[in-house]
């Protein structure tokens, strides 16, 4: 009898969630994505909710109830620059808390790396990807370039299979995260019904505000040791607002440029002007004059602007 | 006749949760791990057919895991076993290696004596089916 009670773990009765979700680490990431990603509502909101479904999965495992592996595989879509692989590098982790992948890393891939380029050099390439991302997560960027049309002898469609096979087999060894635009991952999975009924989980990536986008400025500015003089700050606001209108617009990544190209411009005006030592303000402060100079505020590239005149 | 090479052999045979244990521990240390398989135990037979490249860079003993049933399912009546070598300067060398697959009658060693010069004689062994 004794023996026998021992053999088998004691079902709790009671599960204390609010105590499981302290004890998981899980508030953290959680606080960290607030903090780290500035917008993006919707996106939090999927996340929160994909971590409490998590959570009482886990529970209803604890207390023996009938409980199913959640499928976790997912979709991001939205336009450059949003955030998409930001957020699959916290997913991994917010995964690894819950203990629904044993490691918590993130395999980034693009077609590149899954397709090889003659017969039988897809599949060991393939493989050779899924094998490291086991126990982590894999992230496919551009998922889209996958499926080519055009081509039917395309070796795309051999990758495609093999991850079919993987995404229902090894569902608790990991996660796949599909990423890319919107309209061409709707083409794609309209072209792909068996990667659209294995991924539960579609979210979608907003596009930045211009206030965004200003904090997002400063919150990168900030973490370099820089700082905008008034006027600067204006002219970055009025940058973005321009920006905006321009082709090749990528949301964070176009602000990131931009402000790498202001320091730069803010280097070259130190050298130039320089009379004495300057000081540690002098060094970390971005005027006007090295946003002002950019291209944007005069309409955009030279030769992108004499083809709209066309 | 029980071949008896590299680590583990004198034991029973490990299950698929300790093979995988084993690995874990060598991914942990950052050795890469490679599956080689051979139908003759041979000792002197040191370089056994590679089952594929060695792992590297994997994090997970899931993938190792996924080549050796593949490995089983191709060679089951063949020795199989895992390599984990370590490239660390200074080592550069395999620093665990165990027998996870084993045929189900396995050959025995016959010794062969011989007779020279002299009274001097020459062993040599072969396996024999």
């Amino acid at each position: 009898m004794t023996e026998e009670a021992r053999g088998t773990a004691p079902v709790p009765e009671k599960v204390d969630l609010a105590a499981d979700f302290r004890e998981s680490g899980v508030a953290e990431v959680l606080a960290e994505l607030d903090r780290e990603l500035i917008g993006l509502a919707p996106v939090k909101q999927r996340i929160r909710e994909t971590a409490a479904l998590l959570l009482v999965e886990r529970a209803r495992r604890k207390l023996g109830l009938a409980h199913e592996t959640p499928t976790l595989h997912m979709s991001f879509t939205g336009n450059p620059g949003v955030g998409k692989t930001t957020v699959a590098l916290k997913m991994a982790g917010l995964l690894h808390r819950l203990g629904y992948v044993r490691k918590g890393h993130l395999v980034s891939v693009t077609r590149d790396d899954l397709v090889g380029q003659y017969i039988g050099h897809t599949a060991p390439k393939t493989k050779e990807v899924l094998k490291k991302a086991m126990g982590g997560v894999l992230f496919i960027d551009e998922a889209y370039y996958l499926y080519r049309p055009d081509n039917e002898r395309d070796y795309g469609q051999e990758a495609i299979e093999i991850l079919l096979q993987v995404m229902e087999n090894n569902r608790d060894d990991l996660v796949v995260i599909l990423a890319g635009y919107a309209d061409r991952m709707d083409r794609f999975f309209s072209s792909n019904p068996g990667f659209r009924s294995r991924i539960a989980h579609h979210i979608e990536f907003p596009d930045y505000t211009d206030d965004e986008l200003f904090r997002i400025a400063e919150n990168m500015l900030s973490g370099q040791h820089y700082t905008l003089t008034p006027e600067a700050t204006a002219a970055l606001h009025e940058y973005i607002a321009l920006r905006r209108q321009q082709p090749h617009f990528a949301n964070a990544r176009s602000i990131r440029n931009a402000l790498d190209r202001a320091r730069l411009r803010q280097a070259n005006r130190l050298f130039e002007s320089a009379q004495g030592p300057l000081d540690a303000a002098q060094l970390s402060t971005i005027d006007a004059a090295d946003l002002r100079a950019s291209r944007v505020f005069a309409g955009g590239l030279d030769h992108e602007r004499s083809g709209a005149s066309q | 006749m029980r071949i008896t090479q590299g680590a583990f052999s004198f034991l029973p045979d490990l299950t698929d949760a300790q093979i995988r244990d084993q690995v874990e521990y060598s991914l942990r240390n950052d050795w890469a791990v490679g599956v080689e398989y051979t139908d003759d135990p041979h000792p002197r037979n040191t370089y056994w057919n590679m089952w594929g490249n060695p792992m590297f860079d994997l994090k997970d003993a899931k993938g190792v895991m996924m080549e050796v049933e593949e490995c089983r399912k191709a060679n089951p009546d063949s020795y199989i076993r895992l390599n984990a070598f370590d490239s660390t300067r200074g080592w550069e060398t395999v620093r665990l290696s165990f027998i996870v697959n084993r045929p189900k009658v396995e050959p025995r060693l016959e010794m062969t004596r011989t007779d020279i010069r002299g009274r001097s004689q020459l062993y040599s062994w072969a396996a024999r089916r």
